[in-house]
């Protein structure tokens, strides 16, 4: 299995936020669509950076002012980025070393989706269940 | 309506009879809090999908599994309306006016291509085309492959290439033994076959068969397994990645293949090679027209940013002689007419199994979507079922929150009537199930699990007068 099998089933939007917005922005669009990091885009929706609800988090406790700051003052810029052909198995185990929740997934330079840790161990998860279910149905089958 | 009862149950039609569409049934069905009404419709007359139609023939355990779909057929608010095919005989809108919900389980119907040049030459095919006529698939049933050909290349290490490659090397004698179709049979009785390649695009550690199936290879009565050694050496990458993930299973299958390059060859007439870490970049043409060689490149590995092994051309190129070549690099979803398409993905637009307005993204009330036309084609049969359960999950919250069609004449009886109307001739569960009993009774004489009708026609004359529910 691989990121597109993921993809496929999410529809085709991405939430995404731009460099200069404010935190105060960032915070309405994370709240609106209930999720917890937005990929930073510049003017080609080229992925530059990510915006966590845990980056915010990390600021406001030492700077309560944090409400008009840019984006770009808070994002992470170390971008690890994903292919639609990347295996799902290596894709889990580099998102639990390197300790990332989300994953913007590019195709040809443009941005075409995001698979969070989530949805990785449900896939996974499924394609396992699926491998127990199906070697089950033979073996009970078998034995009418 | 917010409440399925006796007196107004909910009604759903789910499109295409194949393992996805039995555990959508089998979800609603089972349900003991409300009551559901199941019209279950394929293009074909017989039910189960690639389980019939795709599934090796030489791998008959698997197919027990539509035991578990016959016990769903059985419960009394299922039918089946076989022979019917969506944007043929019926419309979405036929549909949407007797159903509260519709289901599209059609799979991925299509093969992708290679995209190199020479792809469409006489004799090279799609693997999935071999695979349907050697099952009998009505459609595929007379399709011609040149079998007087010595050398075949199969381009793919997934599992329906490593099922054309082993039906290849198959004698006679072993495919007497399965449901083959006859056809097929005879055709590959005389089959002049004597080398069968394996083309994988990444190394070892990364094909896709599993190891059951590679020591499967590595037993064939008249076939010997052999590889290039350099070629199943581990590299660093994959090493790495190996142990980095504890894949026991994946550093097994690296043994068992690097086992290969050093079996002697015993003779046998038959020899199957597998290669890696090459792709075809054109099929060139010998003078009569037909396909002459494969070229190939040699590739090496990389690591893409998530650690994902890739595969790279080099410089180095090789050409192999072959006369028949078979593709097998992907399956694909083909749109259905009047339902949204993700033409990026291949796939029915949605999310988490709920159909979407291509230009507002919000769901489309009372469609939905499940199995490889939802999420592309990934895993084994059993995938399917949790696949199934999310899409199902969908279906039930939107009919208790009373986001369904509103079907003008949502009575069973309205329903079959239109199907009467537009396919006179469409096949009930108890038509297949007579059918099925035909079959095995005709395997009986001849020592095999069944003889498969291939041909509508056949199917109808054998069910004479008893048709009809």
């Amino acid at each position: 299995m691989n990121i597109a099998s993921i993809l496929a089933t999410k529809g085709d939007k991405v939430v995404t936020i731009r460099a200069e917005q404010t935190i105060r922005e960032a915070l309405g669009v994370l709240a609106q669509h209930n999720i917890g990091a937005l990929v930073v885009v510049d003017d080609a929706r080229r992925p530059i950076g990510m915006l966590s609800e845990r980056d915010i988090v990390r600021w406001a406790a030492r700077n309560e002012a944090v409400f008009p700051l840019a984006v770009s003052q808070l994002m992470t810029r170390d971008l690890i980025l994903g292919a639609p052909g990347d295996d799902l198995g290596a894709v889990g185990s580099t998102m639990v070393t390197r300790r990332i929740r989300h994953l913007p997934v590019v195709d040809g330079g443009k941005l075409v989706g995001m698979v969070s840790i989530g949805d990785v161990v449900k896939a996974q998860r499924d394609q396992f269940q699926g491998e127990v279910d199906t070697l089950q149905t033979i073996v009970m089958e078998r034995g009418h | 309506m917010t409440r399925q009862t006796a007196v107004r149950p909910l009604r759903v039609a789910v499109v295409g009879a194949g393992p996805a569409g039995f555990y959508v049934a089998e979800h609603l069905l089972r349900r003991a809090d409300l009551v559901v009404d199941v019209d279950l419709f394929d293009r074909l007359p017989t039910p189960y999908g690639l389980v019939r139609a795709g599934v090796a023939p030489d791998h008959q355990k698997i197919k027990f599994v539509t035991s578990a779909f016959d016990k769903v057929a059985t419960h009394p608010r299922f039918r089946f309306f076989g022979g019917v095919e969506l944007g043929k005989d019926l419309s979405v809108d036929d549909l949407r006016s007797h159903y509260d919900q519709i289901v599209y389980t059609t799979g991925a119907q299509t093969d992708r291509r290679m995209g190199i040049p020479g792809e469409d030459l006489p004799g090279s095919h799609p693997a999935t085309e071999f695979v349907a006529w050697y099952n009998g698939h009505p459609d595929y049933r007379d399709l011609q492959f040149d079998l007087s050909q010595e050398r075949v290349a199969v381009v793919g290490v997934g599992n329906v290439a490593v099922d054309v490659a082993r039906v290849l090397c198959r004698t006679p004698e072993e495919l007497a033994k399965t449901d083959i179709a006859d056809h097929a049979l005879e055709a590959l009785r005389h089959s002049r076959v004597r080398e069968v390649y394996l083309l994988g695009r990444r190394g070892a550690a990364q094909a896709a068969f599993t190891n059951p199936e590679i020591k499967e290879l590595g037993e064939l009565e008249a076939a010997d397994v052999a590889v290039v050694p350099e070629e199943v050496e581990l590299d660093p990458l994959s090493r790495e990645a190996l142990e980095r993930s504890g894949d026991r299973a994946g550093a097994k299958k690296v043994q068992i293949l690097q086992s290969y390059a050093h079996r002697p060859a015993t003779g046998k007439p038959r020899r199957l090679t597998l290669r890696f870490l090459v792709s075809p970049v054109a099929l060139l043409h010998t003078g009569a027209g037909g396909v002459g060689a494969i070229r190939l490149v040699r590739n090496r590995l990389t690591t893409s940013a998530t650690g994902a092994i890739q595969a790279q051309p080099t410089d180095r190129f090789e050409e192999v002689p072959v006369g028949l070549v078979f593709r097998s690099v992907g399956y694909r979803g083909l749109p259905l007419p009047g339902v949204p398409f993700d033409d990026k993905w291949g796939v029915v637009l949605n999310e988490k199994g709920r159909v979407l307005d291509p230009d507002t993204k919000q769901p489309r009330p009372g469609e939905y979507t499940a199995g490889w036309i939802k999420r592309g084609p990934t895993g084994v049969i059993g995938t399917n079922k949790p696949d199934a359960a999310e899409t199902v999950t969908a279906m039930l919250e939107d009919a208790a929150a009373g986001r369904t069609l509103e079907p003008v004449e949502p009575e069973p009886d309205a329903a079959e009537r239109l199907v009467r109307q537009r396919q006179p001739l469409y096949f009930s569960y108890p038509d297949w199930l007579r059918l099925d009993e035909l079959e095995i009774a005709r395997g009986r004489a001849s020592g095999r699990p069944r003889v498969k009708f291939t041909r509508v026609d056949e199917m109808l004359a054998a069910l004479g007068n008893r048709r009809g529910p």
